[in-house]
């Protein structure tokens, strides 16, 4: 008994010395910078895929590669955006922060922790390997439609389908961490309801992982099976049926979306307040509305597949479903806007963030509802405008949300505070270039331009070639960020305990430079 | 006044020219009576959105120019009204049933495709499409016009760039024309945003929507599903003409099949062979295999120095072409062309390039090998 005792009051000792530190490391610290910096590169390598794309697209006519590199680029920049960047992203934001947030002295599975990170690395190592191999990296988009990504894929294809199996685990396994640790480790006395919202969005987002993500597994598995064991889910000559492939991927891919929204919610809910210098408004509503975000996720799957020709009792089931979600996301945003009202506010980079994420992200919100009308989704389905609807969400949405958080928590991890000139720079020129990168989309989408297309029409010229331009301002603009990371992280002033004014929770009674190991004894919380 | 006339009708003409310019911002009209539907509900929905995005944008903007500490604002403490929050779910709640009531007659009316006058195939193909007139007996192929020297930059673009084929799909305005889609390879998606016509065509399914287009003109459209290398490749072009236009295009067409027909019978010699099958290999073959036959392997092999088109047997080379290889991106041809375009581009393959056989397969071989 004394024994463990001693060993649990002796929280000075530091991190390992050397490489063993990252590679055999089970602190939640050390995990969620690993993530986080693991999501830095990815973001940096999808955006070199974006980069190429833009720099095709720049003008009509075929310039720099050809169609089937092309495909290459949009399938590859999909996939690594969507769970090299975003998903890994907010599983660091969730490692360092959960355990300082409800008090607890690390995650609950430190050994599976170490595990779910250090799958990634491999996964992502052979994804883009297969760029190397005979007939190139996979080229059927992120969305694998079979029977392209089956039949007609390249053979690198049984490659992308282990490396989504190494991506299903290590999220598998990171979502149980989660859910086991917010309902075990909570300090004494934290009861659910008042937890942080960041900690309850990414209880819910936990919980779809564990529920799709298997779904993924099944659905990469059946194209295996059609691929390399002579079996016919999704050929028709053999009795399958393409379209079933759709509605498992969907049934995925939909939760995946607000898998990659909610959490980005639950930050932004931590920083409107703190610079509102005001509580968060409807904290309970908060919680529900996040909860039937998540539930009505699971039945509107069908709302990506309005062409596919479906009966009209299922379009109109489907519709209904999708349009449902608006009610809830819409309690999000005016929840937020009252937060703001009557606050005392100033805007400092997370702020900012913040803000331009509720604008932004309602704009896709926006787009998304008459996405939701079947009858109109027929014009819209598969052009540039879902390119810049879902692009509003994700960009603005998760990114800004992902950076959000780390602006904020940032001079608590680091001991140090950021440049907040190069902080806003970064913001605004990021800002403006997403803008002009992605709302000139809207209209050639309307206008009738394709998504996934190489080359386009002539009247589709001019708005492109503005396109180009934002991404470029984009894409150089988030040097400026990482620049910002690394002058953070080795030089600069040291924070304050709490940096902002009036941040609440217990991630800031910690002290600053934060000690490697935090929460040994729990701490006490006020009713 | 007649002036007057002249210059209205030159505005109109300016500004539906310039309606094909480059800084198109919305959906087209169209010209059914589905695609005004669609687009004034496209429209209504849009305005809704922006009508709420002007309440909350402006109560969140007026918050922050109003509630900034820098002009010293004290923060209020309230966190909760149940009654704001009841009245902000219930709202949006009441503008989402206005919208539901005209999108789902809307829907209802699109899938009405029953009473048609004319029923038309689509079959979607790796990258072209296939028209079929079941009740006519006229079927063609339509693949993309555009030259390769456009694509590549090396000469000027034309104002279709990339919306141009060779055979049009002709249809009769102010009839029920009812489509039913199909595939034969992957999936396509058939889109013509004049029409406000947008359907999957899945291999081994058949999808069904119709049309009833009032104006005769000349409606471009994509394909929109993801299909391949070649999917930006695939344009869509309807002209609806008058009726008796229609009627005449019809006969000419079931003119002309029957003089393709006769063609099986006539004597080839190889020149003919080689030249009619340059022209079949350059629209069907040409996209994977390359102009050159260098392929792009391994997906597309080498046609070129290729051992089955060197030797004396022609029975491999010829079971490729006409049956396809399954499992593969090769399709079966045999199903797609005729006999003298087969035996045309088999012959061509082997005395083109480096292949110098010599030999050729005539229809008649290619006939018989089917037969068998």
């Amino acid at each position: 008994m004394s024994e463990l005792t001693m060993t649990t009051d002796h929280h000075d000792h530091g991190p390992a010395k050397g490489i063993g530190r990252w590679l055999f490391t089970t602190n939640h610290k050390d995990i969620g910078t690993m993530y986080l910096v693991f999501s830095l590169i990815m973001f940096l390598i999808g955006g070199l895929f974006a980069f190429v794309i833009r720099a095709e697209l720049f003008q009509p006519g075929m310039q720099l590669v050809d169609p089937n590199f092309f495909n290459q680029m949009t399938t590859m920049h999909g996939l690594v955006m969507v769970f090299g960047a975003v998903m890994p992203g907010f599983v660091g934001l969730a490692n360092w922060q959960i355990p300082l947030m409800i008090g607890a002295p690390d995650m609950a599975l430190p050994r599976m922790n170490n595990w779910s990170f250090w799958i990634l690395p491999f996964a992502f190592s052979m994804l883009i390997a297969t760029f190397f191999m005979d007939g190139g990296a996979p080229a059927f988009g992120w969305t694998f439609y079979a029977p392209l990504s089956t039949t007609y894929a390249p053979p690198s294809v049984t490659f992308f389908i282990f490396a989504v199996h190494m991506m299903g685990i290590s999220s598998i396994m990171g979502a149980m961490n989660i859910i086991v640790t917010i309902f075990n480790m909570r300090a004494p006395g934290m009861s659910l309801m008042q937890m942080p919202m960041f900690v309850w969005t990414w209880l819910i987002t936990a919980f779809l992982l564990v529920a799709v993500m298997p779904v993924l597994a099944a659905v990469v598995t059946m194209m295996l099976m059609d691929i390399h064991f002579a079996t016919s889910f999704f050929n028709a000559a053999g009795g399958g049926d393409p379209v079933l492939f759709q509605h498992v991927f969907w049934f995925f891919g939909h939760p995946e979306v607000y898998i990659m929204i909610l959490p980005a919610f639950g930050v932004v809910s931590e920083i409107i307040p703190t610079f509102a210098r005001k509580k968060l408004f409807g904290y309970h509503s908060m919680v529900y509305a996040t909860v039937s975000i998540a539930v009505l996720s699971l039945v509107v799957w069908a709302h990506h597949m309005f062409t596919v020709g479906m009966p009209i009792a299922g379009q109109l089931f489907f519709m209904f479903a999708t349009m449902l979600i608006a009610v809830p996301t819409g309690v999000k945003v005016f929840n937020w806007i009252a937060t703001m009202f009557k606050g005392s506010m100033t805007f400092e980079t997370p702020m900012l963030f913040a803000i331009g994420f509720v604008v932004l992200f309602t704009i896709g919100g926006f787009s998304g509802v008459m996405l939701a009308i079947a009858p109109i989704d027929f014009q819209y389905q598969d052009t540039y405008f879902v390119v810049a609807h879902f692009h509003y969400v994700l960009v603005p949405g998760a990114v800004f949300g992902i950076m959000a958080g780390v602006y904020y928590w940032l001079p608590k991890w680091v001991g140090r505070m950021y440049d907040e000139g190069l902080g806003k720079m970064h913001f605004w020129l990021s800002f403006i270039g997403l803008n002009i990168t992605f709302f000139p989309m809207h209209f050639v989408g309307l206008a009738g331009m394709p998504r996934r297309i190489p080359d386009y029409a002539l009247q589709f010229a001019d708005f492109n070639m503005m396109a180009s331009a934002g991404a470029f301002i984009f894409g150089t603009s988030q040097l400026i960020f990482v620049y910002l990371i690394i002058k953070a992280a080795r030089s600069g002033e040291t924070a304050d305990q709490v940096p902002w004014e009036s941040a609440e929770g217990l991630e800031w009674t910690l002290p600053t430079p934060l000690p490697y190991h935090t929460f040994t004894t729990p701490p006490v919380i006020e009713k | 006044m007649r002036q007057i006339m002249h210059l209205f009708g030159m505005a109109l003409l300016v500004s539906s020219g310039s309606a094909l310019a480059a800084w198109e911002l919305n959906m087209p009209r169209g010209v059914t009576e589905t695609s005004h539907t669609v687009y004034d509900l496209h429209m209504l929905i849009l305005w809704i959105c922006v009508a709420i995005g002007v309440v909350v944008f402006g109560v969140m903007f007026w918050s922050i120019y109003a509630h900034r500490k820098s002009k010293g604002a004290q923060a209020a403490q309230f966190h909760e009204s149940t009654t704001v929050e009841v009245i902000w779910t219930i709202i949006p709640f009441i503008i989402l049933i206005g919208m539901a009531i005209p999108s789902t007659t809307t829907l209802i009316d699109m899938y009405d495709s029953s009473e048609s006058d004319i029923d038309i195939k689509v079959t979607g193909y790796q990258w072209k499409w296939h028209y079929d007139y079941i009740n006519d007996g006229v079927d063609f192929f339509s693949v993309l016009k555009t030259p390769k020297e456009e694509i590549y930059n090396e000469q000027e673009k034309n104002p279709n760039y990339l919306l141009d084929v060779d055979n049009e799909l002709v249809v009769p305005i102010d009839k029920k024309i009812r489509f039913l889609f199909t595939a034969n390879d992957v999936l396509h998606a058939w889109w013509v945003p004049e029409i406000a016509i947008k359907k999957d065509t899945i291999p081994g399914f058949i999808n069904e929507s119709w049309t009833r287009i009032k104006e005769p003109g000349t409606y471009r459209g994509q394909c929109a599903e993801l299909c391949g290398k070649d999917h930006g490749f695939m344009p869509i072009v309807v002209k609806a003409v008058t009726q008796p236009e229609y009627d005449k295009w019809l006969a000419d067409q079931k003119a002309a099949g029957a003089a393709k027909a006769a063609e099986a019978d006539k004597d080839w010699t190889l020149d003919e062979l080689v030249t009619a099958g340059a022209a079949v290999y350059q629209k069907n073959c040409a996209a994977c295999h390359m102009p050159d036959g260098s392929g792009m392997p391994p997906a597309f092999p080498a046609l070129n120095n290729n051992p089955m088109m060197q030797g004396d047997d022609v029975t491999a080379h010829m079971e490729v072409v006409i049956n396809g290889v399954p499992g593969s991106a090769m399709a079966a041809y045999g199903k797609q062309m005729t006999a003298v375009d087969l035996a045309a581009v088999i012959t061509y393959k082997r005395n083109t390039w480096e292949n110098k056989t010599g030999g050729m397969v005539s229809p008649a071989d290619v006939q018989a090998f089917m037969d068998k």
